[in-house]
């Protein structure tokens, strides 16, 4: 029979008790099941299930390269900054090399090798 | 040997001390700068880190006072590079993150070091080596570089090797590459030293260290119908000896030992390990939380472990019916399951590891606590990686957590927990009592405490 070790007690001789925590377990899962279910009444039966899976393995999915880009660009706060006139009319201003966003920094070390 | 009776103890015996602590102490952490694994090599004298933002980071422990057992010794940096990029797969319209899923040690074999390092779709194969010489005095160019006017040359000059500063190179030596459908989960080196497997979700595949163009898929568990799938591969490990052997876990809470000889696919296990539990007793949770998030050998090769969300296994490989032994981890989640499912928490994906005799596991929790069970003496410690506990050679106090009822002064509360402190990725020195401790973006190395 597999012993059950209580992990709550530190640093003393724990007592073995093989069955009556298992009913406790399952009913603490059981009131936290209907908790769930209370909050999200159309969860599906198959938690496990293909749709959790299929979610998983979708994991990083874009639309297109287009969309990859501007998802990192606004992660990185590269988008070109609005001018700070605000009067400035599209096409009346000339870019110059200051205006234009910075390129990205080149890669920066890991700070655990400081 | 001097101090060999006192490695790999966890027990009562063994005092934790705060050692080091590797990283940034400002709260506002950069994506790049979470940890993502962490290992030790083989003789312990090199730890590798890898993070989000595909860094790898090699710490070496100090030698200069081995001679000493009992000196402190430290770890410092001793090479980082960038291993992995971001990537876009513009056929499939989908980002491949550069973070950095495992790092693996190759033994040593010469006076280099190699290491695979993985993301979800490309393991690379590192070759760490040292330059401290470096030629001097050539006869056609100069110090620096440039080519002599060879009219003023008149007499023949050899150039010598000279020390120089320590350099220490990291460059990719072999790159695995396009043979991943899914995110690579796992990789581990083969006891033969030649081959070495990487897992993804649902395939598992064969390398030769030598050979890039190629590798053979040893299991697939896809469904003819996707719409099917009900199971993926969590973690996947070579037997430490038996180079025919490996297992892997699934996120049903089995494991599956898998002999290479019977058939060159193996699809059918030669032992399916799983613990039974009654049909009644399943909850909406029962499957999530039974999910294997990290499968480890012993040393020994006589057992494995397996980590879930609430528990660690050890398991027999001669009993597949049910582990020999099962330790909780933090079972007073149990009554924040609904929670947990709504941040998300209950798919976190916690590691665990052995210390060098198999007589101590440790794994990770939340509230940056970790967790220490000791097999032999049936003791288990709860012990905390915290910047108000660093500094030198502090002791580690025990951590108490209380369920419910009344807290006892220097007990925490479940609710007080900090779930976004999480510890998912700990190592264990081979040897000596000396662990790594990953926090979100920093890195704990603790020793046992030395009179």
């Amino acid at each position: 029979m597999s012993e059950d070790v209580e992990g709550v007690q530190t640093g003393e001789e724990v007592a073995e008790e093989p069955k009556e925590p298992e009913t406790k377990m399952i009913s603490m899962e059981k009131a936290e099941e209907a908790k769930l279910k209370a909050k999200y009444p159309n969860l599906g039966s198959k938690p496990g299930g293909s749709d959790f899976l299929r979610k998983r393995l979708q994991k990083g999915k874009y639309f297109d390269s287009g969309d990859y880009n501007m998802a990192k660009a606004t992660k990185n706060k590269q988008l070109p900054v609005a001018s700070v006139e605000k009067t400035e009319i599209t096409g009346d201003h000339i870019p110059t090399p200051q205006d234009l966003p910075q390129r990205k920094p080149s890669l920066v070390a890991s700070k655990l090798a400081v | 040997v001097a101090g060999s009776n006192r490695t790999g103890a966890g027990g009562n015996d063994v005092q934790w001390c705060f050692s080091q602590v590797k990283g940034a102490i400002d709260d506002d952490v950069a994506e790049a700068d979470i940890i993502s694994t962490v290992e030790f090599n083989h003789s312990g004298e090199l730890l590798a880190t890898g993070d989000k933002g595909g860094r790898v980071v090699i710490f070496q422990q100090e030698t200069e006072n081995k001679c000493q057992p009992l000196s402190r010794s430290e770890y410092n940096v001793y090479s980082t590079f960038q291993s992995h990029e971001p990537e876009f797969d513009y056929l499939k319209s989908l980002e491949i993150e550069e973070k950095i899923n495992k790092i693996r040690w190759l033994p040593q074999k010469n006076a280099a070091q190699f290491l695979l390092s993985t993301n979800d779709k490309t393991i690379k194969l590192w070759k760490i080596s040292e330059r401290d010489k470096r030629p001097e005095g050539y006869n056609l160019k100069e110090e620096d570089g440039r080519y002599r006017d060879s009219t003023t040359i008149t007499t023949l000059r050899v150039p010598v090797f000279r020390p120089m500063d320590l350099m220490v190179e990291a460059s990719p030596r072999r790159i695995f590459a396009n043979a991943h459908t899914y995110h690579i989960n796992s990789i581990s080196v083969n006891s033969d030293n030649e081959t070495y497997l990487s897992a993804d979700d649902l395939r598992i595949n064969l390398w030769h260290l030598e050979i890039t163009d190629r590798s053979f898929n040893i299991v697939d568990i896809k469904p003819a119908n996707m719409e099917d799938l009900t199971e993926v591969i969590t973690a996947a490990e070579f037997h430490p000896h038996q180079c025919n052997t490996f297992v892997y876990s699934s996120s049903k809470g089995t494991i599956r030992l898998c002999d290479m000889r019977a058939s060159a696919l193996c699809d059918r296990h030669s032992k399916l390990f799983e613990e039974p539990e009654d049909p009644s007793n399943r909850s909406f949770f029962s499957e999530i939380i039974s999910s294997i998030s990290d499968v480890k050998f012993s040393h020994s090769g006589r057992y494995m472990m397996t980590r879930d969300y609430l528990s660690v296994k050890i398991w027999d490989l001669n009993m597949e019916n049910r582990p020999v032994e099962t330790y909780q981890v933090h079972e007073y989640l149990r009554s924040k399951l609904c929670s947990l499912y709504e941040n998300d928490c209950i798919f976190d994906k916690f590691e665990c590891c052995w210390n060098g005799n198999d007589s101590v596991v440790m794994t990770g929790s939340y509230n940056n606590f970790f967790r220490m069970l000791d097999r032999s003496q049936r003791r288990d410690v709860t012990l905390e990686a915290s910047r108000e506990s660093s500094k030198p050679r502090q002791v580690l106090k025990p951590r108490r957590v209380c369920a419910g009822g009344k807290r006892k002064k220097d007990e925490i509360s479940v609710d007080s927990l900090d779930f976004n402190k999480k510890i998912l990725h700990t190592a264990w020195h081979p040897q000596e009592n000396i662990i790594a401790v990953a926090t979100t973006n920093n890195l704990y190395i603790f020793q046992e405490k030395v009179n």
